[in-house]
């Protein structure tokens, strides 16, 4: 009687666990579900390397070179940003701030990260954008250089707390090492604790960077919105992201435009899991370098 | 004396790095405190808009995404703590535990709006639930699922092991344990992680952009299959549809101080929370 009671619970509970994974599971399924049949409109090569996207043309084009190229203006401009300054900071509350201030310092990073995408597209749109307009003297203040800082700010601090986690794991025996061989606090920091936390900063960048090739709402306020290949910064510029979110709306269930914007979908659910395996490779070596000496 | 220079300067510049960043931080949120304040009123925070999107408040945007909020975290929260359970507590090793745990560390960097088109193609167009309050809260459930799974799971693997086998040598079962040793113990890391993905699902936008939003409604949301208001959803709309600008920018300050308010006070209890629980266990 007990044991079957106990038996049931176990059973209730794997049951659950089991739908969590269907559920899991559904996304990629789905996404895979509506968006292939697109391939059999046009092959790979027309989709990745096609040079217009005009969904709405008759015939209709779905070439998605021009969004990736969005992309990827974007999200250099913002690792441009991000990198050196969400280290920095790290650096800085590992480093620099006193035991009382890095208290502060580092819940304070973590509830910047968790302010909403959404306002920082507004503050982009109401006040970045015309700030850089007049600053720069371009055209239109929504191109690819808004993109790219407000983008870079936000994943700051997603950068500044894996890396400051990853250098405060660095055992303090390194540290002490390197200062009685006399090397000074700079030295010590640059040589021997960035050098032996690389791997978790590395893995900070690339999750920093996963973040921002997947936001959307501030990229869809702010960069412009033109499917054009550019290499310019100061132009309007439309990122895989905010295709989606901009015409999903007008694109009729089941049309071609409809499993384009899937397929686009899939292309970026890639994109994500190759840099979350990457970071993970990363952070698993990590742990088995440091581990031995902990 | 060369290597004293080089410390100063780059320790200047790690602190130049921190001080933008604080600088930019603080300018956001300078702005729509600053801009946003004048329009907070009793009103605004009670009153449905009026003069389409130009005058009256934003109390449906606020019920709409309490709701989905609260459906999100309903479906995610027990969803999401059985299967942590599952994997930490009964079948660590086994198939299905492995398979969700890569399934969980790969879907927490999807972006949000490919989890909008999976909430529309599945919840909306497949299962019929249509642009509805159960059709987003379902979508933000799935969003939300790999956090609170992975939090929880870490905040059951830190209860120490001597805790179970102490309420097993003293008779009880399994389910006893869990429930009265294990659950109790990594109680309040649970929550942190259950308050930091609300804070989360009430930001979200692009999941509820296919699934959930609607831009004007005069009415609250009266049954769960009703489209709604939100207040991520609302700021957009007010920047990009209507006719006034001008009026609109000011309601979208409102809803953006709202908005800021309700995260940044969410997630910083939670954090707060997380650190007194630390600091009790260490």
């Amino acid at each position: 009687m007990f044991s079957f009671k106990e038996r049931a619970i176990k059973f209730i509970f794997s049951c659950l666990a089991f739908s969590c994974l269907l559920f899991l599971l559904a996304i990629v399924v789905i996404l895979f579900w509506q968006g292939a049949p697109l391939f059999s409109y046009m092959d790979f090569s027309q989709f990745f390397f096609g040079k217009s996207w005009y969904p709405t043309s008759q015939p209709p084009e779905f070439g998605i070179f021009p969004l990736i190229s969005g992309s990827l203006i974007v999200t250099l401009g913002a690792m441009v940003v991000c990198v050196p300054l969400g280290i920095g900071s790290a650096l800085y509350i590992y480093e620099l701030s006193g035991p009382n201030s890095k208290k502060i310092l580092k819940p304070i990073v973590e509830i910047l990260g968790s302010i909403p995408s959404i306002v920082f597209g507004f503050f982009a749109l109401t006040i970045a954008a015309p700030a850089i307009q007049q600053f720069f003297n371009i055209p239109t203040g929504l191109c690819a250089l808004t993109a790219s800082i407000i983008l870079g700010i936000m994943a700051i601090p997603t950068i500044t707390s894996i890396s400051e986690d990853a250098l405060s794991f660095v055992p303090n025996s390194f540290r002490e090492a390197s200062y009685a061989l006399g090397a000074n606090k700079f030295q010590t920091l640059f040589k021997v604790t960035i050098p032996a936390a690389a791997s978790g900063i590395s893995t900070s960048v690339i999750l920093g960077m996963s973040r921002i090739v997947g936001e959307t709402m501030t990229v869809l306020m702010v960069s412009g919105g033109a499917a054009v290949i550019t290499s310019s910064f100061f132009s309007p510029v439309r990122p895989m992201t905010a295709t989606i979110a901009a015409e999903m709306g007008e694109a009729a269930f089941g049309s071609l435009h409809y499993q384009a914007l899937f397929a686009i979908a899939l292309v970026l659910f890639m994109t994500t899991l190759v840099f979350n395996v990457i970071a993970e490779r990363i952070s698993q070596k990590y742990a088995l370098k440091l581990g031995a000496n902990r | 004396m060369k290597n004293i220079i080089i410390e100063k300067t780059g320790f200047f510049l790690i602190t130049m790095c921190i001080a933008i960043t604080g600088l930019f931080l603080a300018l956001l949120i300078y702005f729509i405190v600053s801009n946003g304040i004048n329009v907070l009123s009793f009103e605004f925070l009670t009153q449905p808009p009026k003069n389409s999107m130009t005058a009256g408040g934003v109390a449906p945007a606020i019920v709409g995404s309490f709701y989905l909020t609260v459906g999100a975290v309903i479906v995610a929260l027990p969803l999401g703590l059985a299967c942590a359970i599952y994997l930490n507590e009964y079948s660590p090793k086994g198939l299905v535990a492995s398979a969700i745990r890569i399934s969980v560390n790969n879907l927490a960097g999807v972006p949000s709006v490919v989890f909008g088109l999976f909430g529309l193609a599945f919840f909306v167009k497949f299962l019929g639930f249509g642009i509805s309050i159960l059709s987003g809260s379902l979508t933000l459930a799935i969003l939300i699922l790999p956090a609170i799974i992975s939090t929880s799971q870490e905040a059951l693997s830190a209860v120490p092991n001597s805790i179970r086998e102490a309420s097993l040598a003293l008779g009880a079962t399994h389910s006893q344990t869990i429930r009265k040793a294990v659950l109790p113990c990594a109680f309040s890391a649970i929550l942190t992680g259950v308050i930091l993905s609300i804070a989360r699902a009430a930001g979200e936008t692009a999941p509820i952009l296919f699934t959930a939003a609607a831009f004007y409604k005069r009415d609250y949301p009266d049954s769960i299959f009703s489209e709604t208001m939100a207040l991520p959803y609302h700021i957009y709309a007010l920047m990009t549809e209507g006719t006034s600008p001008d009026k609109q920018v000011a309601i979208a300050y409102g809803c953006a101080l709202i908005l800021l308010l309700i995260v940044l006070v969410i997630s910083a209890g939670a954090i707060v929370l997380r650190n007194k629980y630390r600091r009790q266990n260490a």
